[in-house]
């Protein structure tokens, strides 16, 4: 079986791609709801732009399922400390998420308001937690304010408004735009007529202001002070994140990037990606793959510069949860990676089937050939 | 309420509104393919209309089931930090296998099975329709095992370097016997929801003479496959007995209201009033044998009572003390091998020793009369349990006595000529779900005070959190489902009442429309 370190950094890139999975897999069936104000004015619009979705959207929100499950497996003091300290905006997530189940289901079945009630609820399920993520993701860098006592139980002074600070707000923003931008890509590749057509005109402006806040977020990044570990790291020790030191230093999380500086690649493809979206965004299939590389490069960015912290406490940084004392024992890990092993590549290849039995744009002629009931 | 009652109580509204619509989803599932195959094999298109019409009603239970099952996933970590540190190691890889395995599956094809009619071969179709189910069935294996540990913590050891319990044997964990048990219980109680769904709905058609042909065979195929899932729920739940006499021995005496000891071979109480004050059951009603045979599988063995577990208790909670002493100094002393030998020998009765924190912070100080109240506190809620299993068991016998009687008159061809059964049929309508939601109360409830049996105490299992937080997602969620209940129920009467033919924009009948009116 292979040691500690290493499945611990197969366990670390592995969530990475999970969060990957998620951001490009549901991150288009958020966006297409998120847009639906904007891309479709009347009824047949709105079906035609949410039939897009509709057959797709469930497998794919179990990208989000499925990277909860995995941080529990794989990073369990994680999973405990995250869920339980971001309490309230866990919950916002949730309740966002649990209108898309009922809403894709519901809208159909009802006309008028009520329906309209539904779309709604389905546009607020898809901009909340695409803002929400990010949040999260901006508080990463900033640290929370957290410890364990020595029993390892977590105990935090996180509070809602703590996390709506404004650098959080701006990655909050940085991660809507992204699934924006994806959205409209996957309108623009799926939908047709008037839907597709104002999907497309949407592309460029999501992808600017993609550019715009991801390159603001990036400046600030560099007057942030981060984290480092001061301590010598037993890379393959016990998962106890009370045995170590930590100093917070300014610039911090751009000294893995100066010493490897290949890393800037990571945002300069970020950025690339974007553009290369709003230039393809008349080839549709293709402007699709370069706005699903923009949540690929995003994310690795952000896990390039945090390596090897997960959770930077801001408190009692000694206690920050890193990927060196946060992971499952050797032996769940690897058998984890076993069934991931197993059981991905098996549901890659099903959903691939799933697409392709579905392929082509979606029409009104399309939806009455499906016989959509 | 403090935050330990605040999580709980969250943890078992939620859970229950979920348990409201899983049963349901693996029962529909399974007679949806069976429905189909049928379909398929025969090519009569009112199979394919059969399919359709439950799947429609099957689509609005999905969502809701879906819907409240995205909270489950994370209530872990946002209610319960302890018990996702102490025990994520090893209860969080059958939920991520989960997710990998069925979730993926039964989501990936639900979109299919809706609107891949026209897009795929029937036989295609048809494996879509068996993959939905086999998702929703997987899904139900996976999260039992996990119970199952919970249940009876088998293959894992603590690690006092890193606080929490440990993996030492996978395949133990996963060939659980308790989980085995529980996955087939559960499963054939949700076979057994389903078939008394279609049962009851059917049989409301019948009563008023509408949609007669399809309602006569959705009957014949619940009826069928409800009474191999009723006979086996009871057989099974037996096997959960069983397994339950060999590891959760306090829940069989508190489920039987048993104080002291019952010599071989024990006895089972029917009826019963327990008293708490006075530790006796009064007006008991007695089978001889019974209980010996469930719980030990002999006649010579006896079922320990209440009061004797409790001195079994305070023995294990001294044993757990010089555990909790050795890990104490351990802190301090990271390298010290007789420590670790201590505790070793000791740290499978660590989790009594954990009881004690409820009754004093400083452990390694405590008086015999701690000891005593800790021991004491392992007694779960004995009249809940007494009543809820016997009316879930109650419910499953009536039952088993309605799908045979169904068998019987679909068998002779008789399933609309008695206005009185299906009447009854339909007013079973509620039964299997009030008896889902007790066996979760007796399995779940009956755990207490443990949230890993013997090994991590509830109350310790809570996360840090604010109460105030808590109270504030409870009401949330409790406003939030509610409303989610009111528009599944109000579109499940809506299809109900529209019936098949206006559902699916078309008239639903057998060609030849003579058999189709031969009941009215």
């Amino acid at each position: 079986m292979l040691d500690y370190e290493t499945l611990r950094l197969i366990w670390w890139a592995l969530l990475g791609i999970l969060l990957i999975g998620f951001a490009v897999m549901d991150g288009f069936d958020l966006g297409t709801a998120a847009l639906l104000p904007f891309v479709a004015r009347t009824d047949d619009e709105r079906n035609l732009a949410l039939h897009t979705i509709d057959p797709v959207w469930e497998g794919n929100q179990v990208w989000f399922i499925l990277g909860g499950g995995a941080i529990f497996a794989a990073w369990p003091p994680l999973y405990a400390a995250a869920f339980s300290g971001f309490y309230l905006a866990m919950f916002l997530v949730l309740a966002a998420l649990i209108l898309r189940p009922v809403g894709f289901q519901f809208r159909g079945k009802f006309e008028g308001r009520l329906r309209r009630f539904w779309d709604w609820c389905l546009t607020v399920g898809g901009i909340v937690p695409s803002l929400v993520f990010g949040v999260a993701f901006g508080n990463l860098f900033m640290g929370v304010p957290f410890g364990f006592d020595p029993d390892l139980r977590f105990h935090s002074q996180i509070t809602l408004l703590s996390l709506l600070n404004p650098f959080a707000l701006l990655v909050g923003l940085v991660s809507l735009a992204m699934i924006l931008l994806h959205g409209a890509a996957w309108l623009n590749h799926k939908a047709s007529g008037a839907v597709a057509e104002r999907a497309r005109r949407i592309v460029p402006l999501a992808a600017a202001a993609y550019a715009l806040l991801f390159a603001g977020a990036g400046f600030w990044l560099t007057q942030l002070s981060g984290a480092r570990v001061t301590s010598l790291v037993d890379t393959g020790g016990p998962s106890n994140p009370l045995l170590k030191t930590v100093a917070t230093v300014p610039g911090a999380w751009l000294m893995n990037m100066s010493a490897h500086p290949v890393l800037w690649l990571l945002p300069v493809l970020a950025l690339a990606s974007a553009g290369l979206a709003v230039l393809l965004r008349r080839r549709p299939l293709a402007g699709l793959v370069a706005s699903a590389l923009v949540p690929f490069f995003t994310i690795a960015t952000a896990g390039a510069a945090l390596f090897p912290f997960l959770l930077p406490s801001s408190s009692q940084p000694d206690m920050s949860l890193t990927v060196w004392d946060a992971s499952s024992s050797r032996l769940t890990l690897g058998i984890m990676l076993g069934a991931v092993a197993v059981f991905l590549p098996v549901v890659l290849f099903y959903t691939g089937w799933v697409y392709r039995v579905l392929r082509g744009a979606v029409s009104h002629e399309s939806m009455s050939r499906d016989g959509h009931y | 309420m403090d935050i330990v009652e605040l999580s709980r109580l969250q943890f078992a509204v939620t859970a229950l509104y979920h348990f409201l619509f899983v049963p349901l989803t693996l029962g529909l599932s399974i007679l949806l393919g069976i429905m189909e195959t049928v379909y398929v094999m025969t090519g009569r298109t009112i199979w394919r209309d059969m399919t359709k019409f439950w799947g429609v009603l099957f689509g609005i239970n999905f969502a809701m089931g879906v819907a409240t099952g995205i909270t489950m996933e994370f209530q872990f970590g946002t209610n319960w930090a302890y018990y996702a540190h102490y025990v994520g190691d090893v209860f969080g890889a059958p939920l991520a296998i989960e997710g990998l395995m069925a979730f993926f599956l039964e989501a990936t094809f639900v979109g299919l099975f809706f609107f891949g009619w026209n897009r795929l071969s029937r036989v295609a179709h048809l494996a879509v329709t068996w993959l939905l189910a086999l998702g929703a069935n997987f899904s139900a294996l996976w999260i039992l095992i996990a119970n199952g540990w919970m249940q009876f913590p088998v293959g894992a050891r603590f690690n006092a370097d890193t606080m929490r319990m440990e993996v030492t044997d996978f395949m133990a964990v996963m060939f659980n016997p308790v989980a085995q048990a529980k996955f087939v219980h559960t499963v054939s109680a949700g076979y057994t929801t389903g078939a008394i769904f279609v049962l009851a709905v059917s049989a409301w058609y019948l009563l008023r003479g509408r949609h007669v042909a399809l309602a006569k065979r959705s009957m014949t195929v619940a009826a069928s496959f409800g009474l191999a899932s009723a006979l086996s729920v009871v057989v099974l739940g037996d096997e959960s007995g069983y397994t339950a006499g060999q590891n959760q021995k306090m829940k069989i005496a508190a489920i039987e209201a048993m104080w002291h000891t019952e010599p071989a071979p024990a006895s089972f109480t029917v009826f019963g009033v327990p008293d708490l004050e006075n530790r006796t059951t009064e007006f008991e009603v007695k089978v001889p044998w019974v209980l010996g045979l469930i719980a030990t599988r002999s006649t010579d063995k006896p079922v320990p009572g209440i009061d004797e577990l409790v001195e079994m208790a305070k023995t294990r909670i001294r044993s757990g003390l010089i555990a909790y002493g050795a890990l104490d100094r351990l802190r301090r002393d990271r390298g010290n091998a007789q420590l670790r030998a201590a505790l070793a020998a000791h740290d499978m009765d660590l989790g009594y020793a954990l009881l004690l924190k409820r009754f004093r912070p400083d452990v390694t100080n405590a008086t015999e009369s701690d000891i005593a109240r800790a021991a004491e506190s392992t007694i779960p809620d004995v009249p809940v349990l007494f009543w809820s299993f016997r009316f879930m068991v109650g419910i499953g016998f009536f039952m088993i006595a309605l799908f045979a009687l169904a068998f019987y008159l679909s068998a002779r061809q008789r399933l609309d000529r008695y206005r009185a059964f299906l009447r009854i049929a339909f007013l079973s309508l509620p039964l299997p779900w009030i008896a889902a939601e007790l066996g979760w109360v007796v399995a779940e409830y009956g755990r207490q005070p443990w949230a890993i049996e013997g090994v991590l105490p509830t109350f310790l299992a809570v996360s840090g959190t604010d109460a105030g937080n808590v109270v504030f997602s409870l009401i949330g969620f409790v406003v939030f489902y509610s409303g989610l209940l009111v528009f599944d129920v109000v579109l499940m009467l809506k299809y109900i009442r529209l019936g098949p033919d206006e559902t699916l924009g078309h008239a639903v009948a057998m060609p030849g429309a003579r058999e189709a009116v031969a009941g009215v």
